[in-house]
């Protein structure tokens, strides 16, 4: 490939390869880079053995993936039903269950995804980024909308069921406190995360995927983690303060 | 990365999500209380006129890799319609009638098209022409170096 440095990782016991172009390293600010130096030194430091100019040519690996798990429909189907069926019976257990789960698998995972594996990511190599990207997002494209759909259905119902809703209960401000909370973390999910999540498991699907993009979009959604995960903070006090009344 | 100058449809789209959030706490936070519709119809307006601002802006924009748009968001519009049906389904089930549920039901309509398109949006803004099939008529889209150099930057990396 005539005018472009061919840089090789090294990674552990196996190895991948990058082809970057000169105008390229320029943007890859974390994803092109380890440790804030950048992709061709990081690769002279850790593999001395493998001259650029030897290494063997070849992409970095991008594993098969679904961007949407179609098993996984299965599941959230079963979701689905399991909402409506709740919501039908009107019953304080199943509409409890369902709140108090999805609730649970809720702010847990934006609080893991945002305050711990967030900056994790941030410090793997490239191959490992990818590999566990491909693994993590095709599951969060069903899981987060489904445990978000399935909290507030079943919750509102659940308000509905003990009065909570209606302006008469005495802690209806805590309620509507909820609704503002739950609002704002909506319109960052539903406007930001979401559309990030799709869009960096696309952009990998493509036959040359740009890292600058992944990069992008993969930092979009991090931090929409985030901030996410710290407004669940502010759900679990709610929450916790209109169950015990 | 070359970066073409798009429409904000992304700040928009979530301004006009944040309006029907609005509405929709509005009414919440009065039931069982009978309130004006006055405010949450406004609020549903203004939501509603963003989506077709940015609906228009994108139609504009020239060289917008739309067969993946509409990919992409056909499959996104029939998971968010099944969600909206199913926020739909306990309304009615809490004998919600009469102006609220219309109000409720247009706002379940504006979420369920404009957060497609979002999805849409944000995946094929980062196509080039030459990337879709069938974009022979992007043929002519500006392509700057460093697009050239960040493509070379993944060097082949493909998956299936």
């Amino acid at each position: 490939m005539p005018g472009r440095e061919l840089a090789a990782l090294a990674e552990g016991s196996r190895r991948s390869f990058l082809v970057v172009g000169p105008n390229a390293l320029k943007h890859l600010p974390s994803w092109g880079r380890r440790d804030n130096v950048p992709l061709a030194m990081s690769v002279a430091a850790q593999a001395p053995s493998a001259p650029p100019q030897e290494a063997p040519h070849g992409p970095v690996p991008v594993p098969d993936f679904e961007v949407v798990p179609r098993k996984g429909l299965i599941l959230v189907g079963i979701a689905a039903v399991a909402v409506i069926a709740g919501i039908a019976s009107n019953k304080l257990w199943p509409l409890d269950f369902l709140h108090v789960a999805g609730g649970a698998a809720w702010t847990i995972i934006d609080l893991f995804l945002g305050l711990v594996l967030g900056p994790i990511m941030g410090r793997l190599s490239i191959p490992a980024r990818i590999e566990f990207t491909t693994k993590l997002m095709p599951k969060m494209v069903l899981i987060m909308p489904t445990v978000v759909t399935m909290t507030l259905a079943a919750g509102w119902q659940l308000g509905i069921e003990t009065g909570n809703v209606y302006s008469y209960a005495p802690n209806h401000g805590w309620v509507v406190a909820s609704y503002i909370v739950v609002g704002v973390m909506a319109v960052i999910a539903l406007g930001l995360l979401e559309p990030a999540n799709i869009a960096v498991l696309i952009e990998l699907k493509k036959p040359r995927p740009k890292p600058e993009v992944i990069e992008r979009l993969m930092k979009r959604f991090m931090y929409s983690a985030g901030i996410l995960g710290a407004m669940q903070i502010a759900t679990l006090v709610i929450m916790t303060k209109i169950a015990s009344g | 990365m070359s970066e073409r100058k798009l429409p904000p449809v992304t700040e928009v789209g979530m301004a006009s999500l944040a309006l029907i959030v609005a509405g929709g706490i509005y009414l919440s936070a009065h039931l069982p209380q009978h309130v004006s519709l006055g405010p949450a119809v406004a609020l549903l307006a203004a939501s509603a006129l963003l989506m077709v601002v940015n609906l228009a802006s994108l139609a504009r924009v020239q060289g917008f890799a739309w067969n993946r748009f509409f990919e992409v968001a056909r499959w996104s519009l029939l998971a968010y319609v099944v969600t909206a049906g199913m926020i739909e389904y306990v309304f009615v089930h809490n004998h919600l009638s009469g102006g609220p549920l219309v109000v409720l039901t247009l706002s379940l309509v504006v979420f369920a098209v404009h957060v497609p398109m979002l999805i849409g949006f944000t995946v094929a803004r980062y196509y080039e022409p030459v990337e879709c099939p069938g974009a022979g008529e992007f043929a002519g889209a500006p392509s700057t170096s460093n697009g050239a150099d960040a493509v070379a930057a993944a060097g082949g990396a493909h998956s299936s």
